[in-house]
């Protein structure tokens, strides 16, 4: 196989600046879906009523439809009722409303993996709910959800490549662009390729190294 | 033991479904008292105990701890539980702190007193069982026996008015049960207004002023420890301390 080294460096920049989009798309997408899935597993946590079944549905409709459909939902549907976002923002609101739902049950599992008597323990020194959720529930339950936020957060990032379907300039987009044009096809997936490694990578061994460290943290046990 | 009423509990009654736990429980504790509460695995001794600082809600009947109600009302009970220590079965410190935090973080955040004040008080009780050199291990690191006692530290830097302690030598192993009971003793003769379960009879006899003996939901015996131990008025205490007896075993050569 013979690879076009002019044109691969040529489309280089191309290359970057889509990676910058998919990793500014997923890093804020990410950070959304934490917070989402936060307090929706906290809200679980808790059986608060009403709510706890507005989040069980959403959690449903999150889970069991494909990102591509709900940011269709999103881009095009939105508009009709008078919410005109971008399409970058919509592609934020996606990967976060598709993570909130993976983010809160492996936070949720975490929750409930704290012992009853902890909270008791808690309680019997005047500590007030709030205080028992910060200081001693939620910081053991996070020992327990990392693997699975770690496992999210990659899935989540490949996820990405499918805002490429709103028109933005991922690296999937630009990928296909450049084969509809120059027909360079080997190049460009190979560049694609690459480009996910260079992102995916890094995070794949930080997120082992933590679990790592968190298995033999002070207080794992 | 001064005259001054610490708890007061009048007609307690506690439901689980159907089952009647405690039935009419009616108990006056005296600031300074030591009270241990014995009877039967089941009859509702834990149920009582948590019940006093409020885990469980009476079905009936009222406590008043210092002339105040314990209720399950958020606020009110947060308050109340500052008063109230309580030492469990399980070694419930928190595993994500060390000793030094497990023990600062309820008078700092609860009670906002200074830091380093109530580490002059931890540093003083950790010195006192021995555990100063363990201040900033975590709690896995550590045998059942210093956990329980870190636990009673914990409990106590909250400057408690009464102390409640539920079976905290169930689960230790034999040789560090001693430790956890030397502490006891020792807040006992300090004045601390204590009610204690525990299946140590020997030690139940040293530490109390007075036995509780709770027989199906009721208080069936309330007595001084001598009294309970050498002559116990009920068949149902009778049969309960014959447990905790030993036959002498005979030997093949006679
Ligand atoms: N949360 C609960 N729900 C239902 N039943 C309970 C609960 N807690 C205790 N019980 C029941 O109450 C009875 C007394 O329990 P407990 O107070 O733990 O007894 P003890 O400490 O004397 O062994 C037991 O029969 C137990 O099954
Ligand atoms: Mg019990």
């Amino acid at each position: 196989m013979e690879l076009n080294f002019d044109f691969m460096v040529k489309y280089l920049p191309w290359y970057i600046d889509a990676a910058i989009l998919t990793v500014k798309i997923a890093f804020f997408g990410i950070l959304l879906s934490l917070v989402v899935g936060v307090i929706c597993s906290v809200v679980q946590y808790y059986r608060v009523p009403i709510i706890r079944r507005i989040i069980s549905v959403y959690i449903e409709i999150s889970r069991n439809t494909p990102l591509l459909v709900q940011l269709f939902f999103l881009y095009f549907g939105l508009p009709k009722i008078g919410i005109v976002w971008s399409a970058e923002f919509c592609a934020i609101v996606g990967i976060a409303f598709l993570g909130g739902s993976y983010m809160s049950e492996s936070i949720r599992s975490g929750l409930e993996s704290v012992e009853k008597s902890q909270i008791e323990s808690a309680a019997s020194l005047g500590m007030s709910n709030a205080l028992t959720m910060k200081e001693v529930i939620f910081p053991q339950a996070l020992a327990v959800s990392v693997p699975g936020i770690c496992a999210n957060v990659i899935f989540l990032i490949k996820e990405t490549s499918v805002v490429s379907g709103i028109a933005l300039a991922d690296l999937m987009y630009v990928t296909k662009d450049l084969i509809g044009l120059y027909y360079e096809t080997d190049e460009a997936l190979l560049m694609l390729v690459v480009f996910y490694l260079i992102i995916l990578l890094p995070i794949s061994i930080i997120a082992s190294i933590i679990e790592r460290r968190l298995r033999y943290a002070g207080f794992g046990n | 033991m001064e005259e001054r009423i610490q708890l007061q509990v009048s007609g307690l009654v506690k439901r689980f479904g159907t089952e009647t736990v405690l039935d009419g429980i009616d108990l006056c504790i005296r600031k300074g008292e030591v009270v241990v509460v014995l009877g039967p695995s089941g009859c509702g001794k834990s149920t009582l105990l948590r019940c006093m600082n409020g885990l469980e809600s009476p079905s009936a009947g009222t406590i008043f701890l210092d002339g105040e109600e314990v209720t399950s009302d958020g606020k009110k009970i947060t308050q109340l539980r500052q008063k109230i220590g309580m030492v469990f079965q399980s070694y419930d410190l928190f595993p994500n702190k060390n000793i030094m935090d497990n023990i600062t973080l309820a008078p700092v955040k609860v009670q906002k007193r200074l830091k380093s004040e109530v580490e002059q008080d931890a540093e003083r009780l950790l010195k006192r069982v021995g555990l100063w050199e363990k201040r900033k291990a975590y709690p896995r690191e550590l045998s059942g026996g210093q956990k329980q006692r870190v636990a009673i530290i914990r409990a106590l830097c909250m400057n408690p008015e009464v102390m409640l302690f539920d079976e905290v030598t169930a689960a230790l192993d034999p040789e560090m049960v001693r430790e956890v009971l030397d502490v006891m003793l020792e807040l006992a003769d300090q004045g601390m207004t204590m009610v204690i379960v525990t299946h140590e009879m020997q030690f139940a006899r040293a530490i109390a002023d007075r036995i509780i003996f709770l027989d199906n939901g009721n208080i069936v015996e309330d007595s001084k420890p001598d009294e309970f131990f050498t002559n116990p008025k009920t068949q149902r205490a009778r049969e309960f301390l014959q447990t905790f007896a030993y036959k002498k075993r005979r030997t093949h050569t006679d």
